[in-house]
């Protein structure tokens, strides 16, 4: 498929809709994307036609939302190549695909000692998990450093690996900094030490297509929301030979086999760490979203939001006393600024008064912004969607709210 | 003049706003004249942590009336502040824990009054409304 803007925007209804009586200009994706027609029509189309609850339903309904939300794992697996389905774990997102992680995972390969390493520009979801089981299981949380650009120190994180280092948690696109981490470098390095790899995704699917066997991970999450998905649905990909290994994370419904007072067993992958009834109709949403994104192409979709964060990139910098924060060499399209005698969240009102959706404070990254010593961004982050025009209309509003508020 | 009446006083100055930037430039304008919280009460027992921006809050009994001086790192926030202390302060707690706060919708600003927007000025009001009640039962001590 030829990329061609226009058309793609025009599968995205809510791009044409106003906010404050201007056209909406939405530059907050990296919080949520917005949704195509074909997942709004599935999602509405399951719940008209197709609601049953899925797997041990005998009649025909249960079968048909069985197989439809079935269908999301199978796309899932080819999406992401991974080996077998059964290595796709169905969750509400990626913060519960690193509790998930963190506490089944933990409660199998972590002991006194032991090490875990995440980095300084995770996001909250990817330290706050960590911390708790690292205290439960008395390891230690450890923290490789950035430097000034925001750009991950490798050289510092390959040092921290030792014997004890049992997992390497790390984020593949920073979505306060937009920053890329070398993940090939980072898995090949932590496999040739006995060290598994854990890559948060959250940010990395709306931008390009990651193939999980080919970077060889040992688990990947995200949340389809972020890429055109339907919220309360996420992923935690897993090699089967660890999933196996790791226990279930939660008791009740379609993780067990048999179930007597005196000895529960479990069911087979990955039903043993998907209990209760999942939300069928976000899966059956997101296997439409795989649809539309295997529509896609990908290369033009790079080529056209490297051209836009060149460009958003150049003309932020015209404006006075403007400072970009994270200015990696390998960077998403993520743009996040400070502007000299302004504070965010006024800027963040300001620009919302005329229609334009960007993200203000600390993106969920404290820690970050505390080694930084800033309270918060001003994050403008785009999508396959997003125009050069849009970027004008942000530019002339960001100087008319700085006119208001020196 | 009375809480309500303060209030009243308020949604008619904002009544003759014909656009948002009009609006937008008062309360910047009155942010940037808020006089200052007193240094020594910026205390970590004032500060009010919003998710986007803080706010201190002090609030002393002077002949049975509450002062409020407050001060916010945003400059929208401060604005409403201000308009917030033009209403509810040099006010007999009993005055302040009786009245609800109906002007901020009425002028259009209800957003920032929202517990999502998370700039503090919520916790702020139900602060407000906390030292009233506490110097209320003092004072009837």
């Amino acid at each position: 498929m030829s990329f061609n803007i226009e058309v793609l925007r025009s599968q995205f209804p809510i791009l044409s809709r106003k906010v404050n009586g201007q056209p909406l200009i939405y530059f907050d994706n990296g919080a949520t994307a917005q949704k195509p027609q074909v997942m709004i029509d599935a999602l509405n189309n399951y719940y008209s036609f197709q609601n049953a609850n899925i797997h041990r339903g005998v009649h025909s309904l249960s079968q048909e939302a069985t197989t439809a939300f079935e269908a999301a794992r199978t796309k899932a697996q080819a999406y992401f190549n991974a080996a077998k389905s059964e290595e796709i774990i169905f969750t509400k997102g990626t913060t519960d695909s690193i509790n998930l992680l963190a506490g089944s995972f933990g409660r199998t390969f972590l002991n006194e000692g032991d090490e875990v390493i995440i980095s300084t520009m995770e996001h909250h979801s990817n330290i706050v998990p960590w911390q708790m089981i690292c205290d439960e299981r008395k390891a230690k949380l450890r923290i490789a450093p950035i430097n000034e650009k925001g750009e991950l120190l490798l050289d510092e994180l390959k040092a921290m690996v030792n014997e004890k280092t049992k997992l390497i948690s790390i984020v593949h696109i920073s979505n306060a900094l937009g920053t890329i981490n070398p993940i090939q470098e980072i898995i090949d390095f932590a496999h040739a030490h006995d060290v598994l790899v854990a890559v948060d995704g959250a940010q990395s699917v709306p931008h390009m297509k990651i193939d999980v066997q080919a970077w060889d991970c040992d688990f990947f999450v995200f949340s389809a929301h972020k890429m055109f998905g339907p919220t309360g649905i996420g992923m935690l990909y897993g090699k089967e030979h660890l999933l196996n290994k790791m226990p279930p994370y939660q008791g009740g419904g379609d993780m067990i086999k048999t179930v007597t007072f005196e000895k529960t067993t479990y069911n087979e992958l990955p039903h043993k760490f998907e209990a209760g009834t999942p939300n069928i109709a976000a899966g059956v949403a997101l296997s439409a979203t795989f649809d539309f994104l295997n529509e896609l192409d990908w290369e033009a979709i790079h080529q056209h939001e490297t051209e836009l964060l060149a460009y958003a990139t150049a003309e932020l910098k015209k404006i006075e006393g403007l400072r970009i924060i994270g200015e990696a060499a390998n960077k998403a399209s993520v743009i996040s600024f400070l502007v000299d005698g302004t504070h965010p969240f006024d800027v963040g009102v300001i620009l919302d008064q005329m229609g334009i959706a960007v993200r203000t404070g600390h993106h969920c990254t404290q820690p970050l912004m505390d080694w930084f010593k800033i309270p918060g961004t001003i994050r403008a982050s785009f999508a396959i969607y997003n125009t050069k025009e849009e970027v004008d209309k942000m530019i002339v509003a960001l100087n008319r709210a700085i006119k208001m508020l020196r | 003049m009375t809480i309500k009446e303060r209030q009243d006083e308020i949604i008619d100055e904002f009544s003759i706003f014909s656009d948002w930037m009009d609006k937008y430039e008062y309360i910047i304008s009155l942010g940037k004249e808020l006089p200052i919280i007193d240094e020594s009460k910026k205390t970590e027992d004032n500060i009010i942590k919003g998710c986007q921006s803080q706010v201190w809050l002090d609030g002393q009994l002077v002949d049975g009336k509450i002062v409020f001086t407050a001060d916010s790192d945003a400059i929208i926030t401060k604005g409403i502040i201000a308009l917030l202390i033009r209403v509810v302060s040099d006010q007999t707690p009993d005055e302040i824990l009786k009245n609800e706060l109906y002007f901020i919708d009425q002028i259009g600003l209800k957003e920032h009054l929202s517990p999502t927007r998370s700039n503090g000025l919520v916790s702020m009001v139900k602060k407000m409304k906390l030292l009233a009640l506490g110097y209320k039962a003092k004072t009837e001590n």
